[in-house]
């Protein structure tokens, strides 16, 4: 009996309509690229066959649109704040039912969030404080007294160190007081399967399991093994709520989408992850389509709409969230990631005319920062998909580009981005995310003998403070490797107890049900303010630094005399001190075991967090004053990188993604005229330079095509730019619903024109 | 200030660098510095550099390698970058580091269909360095431009012009006295510079800055439009909006700025103007 047994012994009159797919091994184990490969049909023309939205699609959305005003204002649409929720905890909801072609949301109205208390109940509790809504003190009770959280146990084995790290804000914006996110499941399964033959595969798993004897690692695979399995029933329950019946494989190209959305909606019902990643689904569903099209049973319009309608799902998924995780990650994000195109191992281009249609909902419903949309690029794509990737990115800034060279060749062409740059093959690795830290205090911290700059508090173990009346690189660098050191140590430690815990008290059934038996685990760590330490170390090297003490002897300020090189301006003097400090960091954490075997990594990439790292940190060397954002993600600081655009980028490029694999964020802003007169010319140059970005072995650029003078008008007049997408580190977001003071930074960071 | 009135490049280079005439003893190893360096920038194996950046879609096709030039006889009213107008004020780099910079961003020019471009300042107040550069460049298969006033235009050899894959022309004013009002110099060099890129048929952008009050009287307009259209080697015309950033830039050199309170051309004017061209069948941006 094969997997898909189903599929051909089932038929009914719809689907004599179809012809079979391609078959192979796919059918005989679950094996998505493999269906792919032999099913997708490569689309390489241009734009010109796409669809408008239907009457159905502007309707939709309008009603949703006429209540984003009222969500932005109170911060909250609504929530349901006495429901924990679960993937069958609420009843089904709707926008515009009868109108409705994709369904189902995650309570039962729209924009409507959940509590999920799992992660730790003091989040659920502050959030209902901060929007206004009752704390249920049953609830309190249960999840306090009865049933122990993910952060609780977290904070019930963290060393102190650890916790003097976290409150001095030297590692910040650790997943232990909400859900750690960052996990894709393979939700193509639901629909090229169905459900049943997911059960049936994981009772096979079950069975091997049973075989072996039952050490710890064991007796835990098998206890997940069965919450994989009750999240699995427990989604047939929930799609069949909304009249559909997954436990058997899609057959129609809307079935298809149905079914994939209804396996990630369960993941979202259940789970506040950081970044809730979709995959990377359009050739997949492609392949629905065009036997669809082929059969006379679908049209381009009927096709797009099914696209629409499903990304108007995605942008509405919601979650409850406090104030200060919105510091961190501002605009509410949920980084519903869509991975598109890319090559596959064959040289054929995994574009396909759905993967247009996902980028053609940016002009049909307007331009949105979610789903994130991600082109994985390569100068070998088609030109003409190129050049439409390339005009959404100028007319709408909503879509970030990542290089699928790099990433096929240490991932194959089945990996999706979760979150922002952070690749893994889907349905085959997950990551345990883990933040980042702020290397730039700890810079502070090794001149101070492990003192932290603006309190004055012993933070890391007592050194000797530097005495010096002007740095000495000599003096300082070893200082700051002494200083990493320990703070490698620390920081691995933290997550090793985080993700422990989150994998035993909120563990991610059904996204890890939509996984391989064996999966290959990240450990996902991470550096902000690497510019910042490169242009300190510039000029500590090349210009005259001294130090500004106070009556206690703390060094709180710098003063320096002439010129240095800056990271930036493709000069190697200084970028090669960037790449120095990740690289050596890299190896620091590599010398600490983690949880589950899992293999170490790290990102430049900060997300928001820039500005809450810049507002906790002093004065630094390189003439950044206090309370000063950093750059975002491993940008060069604003205003310092004076020879172009693509010189910055180019800095940035020499940053080996070897010892970066969890991904290096770019952001760039450049005004239409700094890209050509006519749009054509726009398209051709945005073309040329994100070719020559990649083929320079860059891993990551967003890029937003934008006046400054947009910005500062939307800053006064909201109400007029309630769809601005503007890209941040690795993300989009509505402008408008960024704080002042994040809106301040995005101004503040360098337009490229001329 | 020192005098700038020699037309030629060696001698008002050679001013420009060596200040003051009486040279004492104690001065004599700085003087022999300067013999030395301006000998490398005669036979252009050195450059006054003002700076170098990557811009796209503005100096010439692509992505390009702008490198800015130091020294400038013209005092052009709208100059946004009079700090680039003294020879002496760059750094000295050589035509090797240069060059190896260009070779570095190969892949760059290769895939964005760009180039090197020369700038400045005026960058034929350097002719031998540019000739030298734009030579390597072939040599390289890499795409090369000149951004002029075509004021030195007779300093430039025919090797260079050889060696040249495209000009900016930037023709200021098209009436004689409005010419000389702007910039301060003589308008003829730059129309002898541009009939001799005709007969080279080598290709030309011209650039006209329209300063509203300043360039931009009809008759002037018509002026430049006419010159313009008998060069059947023009392949557009871009006219661009005068803007105050420049005004920063004299702030800081202590130098009086003349256009101080002078509004951008509004987009009428600018419609106008263009017009002006496009009635010649030129195309414009």
């Amino acid at each position: 009996m094969t997997i898909t047994e189903g599929v051909r012994s089932d038929k009914d009159a719809t689907q004599a309509e179809r012809p079979d797919f391609v078959s192979g091994p796919w059918q005989d184990s679950i094996d998505l690229r493999d269906f792919i490969q032999r099913n997708y049909t490569p689309y390489l023309g241009d734009a010109t066959f796409l669809a408008g939205p239907t009457a159905r699609t502007t309707g939709v959305w309008a009603k949703l649109s006429a209540m984003f005003p009222e969500e932005r204002r109170k911060g909250v649409y609504d929530v349901d704040a006495t429901t924990p929720s679960s993937i069958t905890a609420h009843k089904p909801g709707y926008i515009d039912q009868p109108n409705e072609v994709i369904v189902g949301l995650q309570t039962d109205a729209p924009l409507k969030r959940a509590i999920m208390p799992f992660g730790g109940w003091r989040m659920v509790a502050t959030s209902l404080e901060t929007y206004g809504y009752p704390v249920s003190p049953e609830l309190e009770k249960i999840f306090t007294d009865y049933r122990k959280t993910h952060n609780t146990a977290v904070f019930d084995v963290y060393p102190p160190g650890v916790r003097r790290a976290r409150n001095s804000h030297l590692i910040t914006g650790l997943p232990d007081a909400y859900g750690r996110g960052r996990i894709i499941g393979d939700y193509r399964r639901v629909a090229l399967y169905g459900v049943d033959a997911l059960i049936a595969g994981k009772k096979n798993d079950r069975a091997e399991l049973d075989m072996e004897p039952s050490t710890e690692d064991i007796i835990r695979a098998r206890e997940e093994n069965s919450e994989q399995i009750r999240a699995l029933k427990e989604l047939v329950q929930m799609a069949a709520s909304y009249g559909s019946d997954i436990s058997k494989p899609a057959v129609t190209a809307q079935e298809a989408v149905q079914w994939l959305y209804f396996a990630y909606l369960g993941a979202v019902k259940e789970q506040n992850g950081a970044a809730m990643s979709f995959g990377r689904n359009a050739a997949f569903l492609d392949t629905y389509m065009e036997r669809d099209i082929a059969a006379g049973l679908l049209t381009e319009s009927g096709a797009q709409e099914l696209i629409d309608d499903l990304v108007i799902k995605l942008r509405i998924v919601r979650f409850l969230r406090t104030p200060e995780y919105d510091e961190i990650f501002a605009g509410d994000p949920t980084w519903v990631t869509e991975s598109l195109a890319g090559i596959g191992e064959d040289g054929r281009a995994l574009v396909t005319k759905t993967t247009f249609r996902f980028l053609q909902t940016l002009y049909n419903i307007g331009a949105a920062p979610e789903p994130n949309l991600t082109v994985l690029w390569s100068d070998a794509l088609p030109e003409g998909f190129k050049r439409f990737c390339a005009q959404v990115s100028i007319d709408t800034s909503a879509i970030q580009f990542e290089s699928d060279e790099i990433i096929r060749a240490e991932m194959g062409d089945d990996a999706a981005i979760a979150c922002c740059v952070s690749p893994m093959r889907v349905g085959k690795q997950m990551q345990f995310f883990g933040a980042r830290v702020n290397a730039v205090k700890a810079l502070l911290y090794s001149i101070n003998g492990g003192k932290d700059e603006v309190s004055g508090k012993q933070v890391a173990p007592a050194t000797a403070p530097n005495t010096e009346e002007i740095l000495s690189y000599d003096t300082v660098f070893p200082a700051y490797l002494e200083t990493l050191e320990w703070l490698a140590e620390t920081y691995v430690t933290a997550l090793n107890c985080i993700h422990y815990m989150h994998d035993k008290y909120a563990y991610e059934r059904l996204e890890m049900a939509l996984h391989d038996k064996e999966i290959i685990r990240t450990m996902a760590c991470g550096i902000a303010g690497l510019s910042v330490v490169a242009d300190s170390l510039s000029a500590i090297k090349y210009a005259k630094v001294r130090p500004v003490r106070d009556e206690t002897g703390l060094v709180v300020d710098y003063t320096i005399e002439g010129e240095f090189p800056q990271f930036g301006n493709d000069d190697d003097r200084v970028d090669s001190m960037a790449v120095d400090v990740m690289e050596r960091f890299m190896t620091m954490i590599r010398k600490h075991p983690t949880y589950r075997g899992a293999i170490h990594t790290q990102s430049i990439l900060t997300i928001t967090s820039n500005v809450v790292y810049g507002k906790a940190t002093g004065n630094t060397p390189d003439g950044r004053r206090k309370g000063e954002p950093f750059a975002p993600g491993a940008n060069p600081m604003n205003g310092r990188d004076t020879h172009g655009m693509l010189a910055s980028a180019l800095s940035v490029a020499k940053l080996p993604y070897s010892e970066a694999q969890d991904g290096i964020s770019l952001t760039n802003t450049v005004v239409p005229s700094g890209l050509g007169h006519t749009k054509e010319e726009q398209i051709t140059s945005l073309v040329g330079l994100i070719d020559a970005f990649t083929s320079a072995t860059g891993y990551h650029i967003n890029v937003n095509v934008l006046n400054k003078d947009t910005l500062e008008d939307a800053m006064l007049h909201p109400e007029n730019y309630p769809q601005l997408t503007i890209r941040v580190s690795g993300y989009a977001v509505n402008f408008v619903r960024l704080t002042r003071e994040q809106q301040m930074d995005v101004i503040s960071r360098t337009f490229h024109s001329h | 200030m020192p005098a700038v009135n020699l037309g030629l490049p060696s001698a008002g280079a050679a001013i420009d660098l060596v200040d003051g005439s009486s040279v004492s003893s104690e001065q004599a190893e700085l003087a022999e510095l300067h013999h030395l360096e301006m000998e490398a920038i005669h036979n252009g194996s050195v450059a006054s550099v003002h700076s170098w950046e990557l811009v796209t879609a503005v100096d010439g096709p692509g992505t390009r390698m702008t490198l800015f030039l130091s020294g400038c006889l013209l005092r052009c009213q709208y100059c946004h970058n009079p700090d680039t107008w003294k020879m002496r004020d760059g750094l000295l780099t050589t035509l090797d580091d240069l060059v190896t910079r260009v070779k570095r961003y190969k892949g760059v020019f290769d895939a964005t269909g760009g180039g090197l471009t020369i700038s400045g300042g005026e960058p034929l107040m350097q002719p031998a360095f540019v000739a030298r550069i734009f030579e390597e460049c072939h040599k390289l298969g890499v795409h090369t431009t000149l951004d002029t006033s075509g004021f030195l235009g007779k300093s430039a050899s025919d090797t260079l012009l050889d060696n040249l894959d495209l000009v900016l022309l930037d023709v200021k004013s098209g009436l004689p006295e409005t010419y000389k009002e702007v910039t301060g110099r003589e308008l003829a060099p730059t129309v002898a510079f541009g009939d001799r890129l005709a007969e080279r048929k080598i290709p030309v952008w011209v650039r006209f800055v329209l300063v509203p009050g300043l360039t931009d009287a009809v008759d002037n307009v018509d002026a430049v439009a006419e010159i313009v259209a008998r060069w059947p080697n023009v392949e557009r015309v871009e006219v661009l909006p005068f803007h105050q950033m420049g005004e920063d830039k004299w702030d800081r050199l202590n130098l009086p700025y003349p256009l101080h309170g002078v509004h951008p051309p509004d987009n009428e004017l600018q419609e106008r103007v263009r017009d002006q061209f496009r009635a010649r069948g030129l195309t414009v941006f």
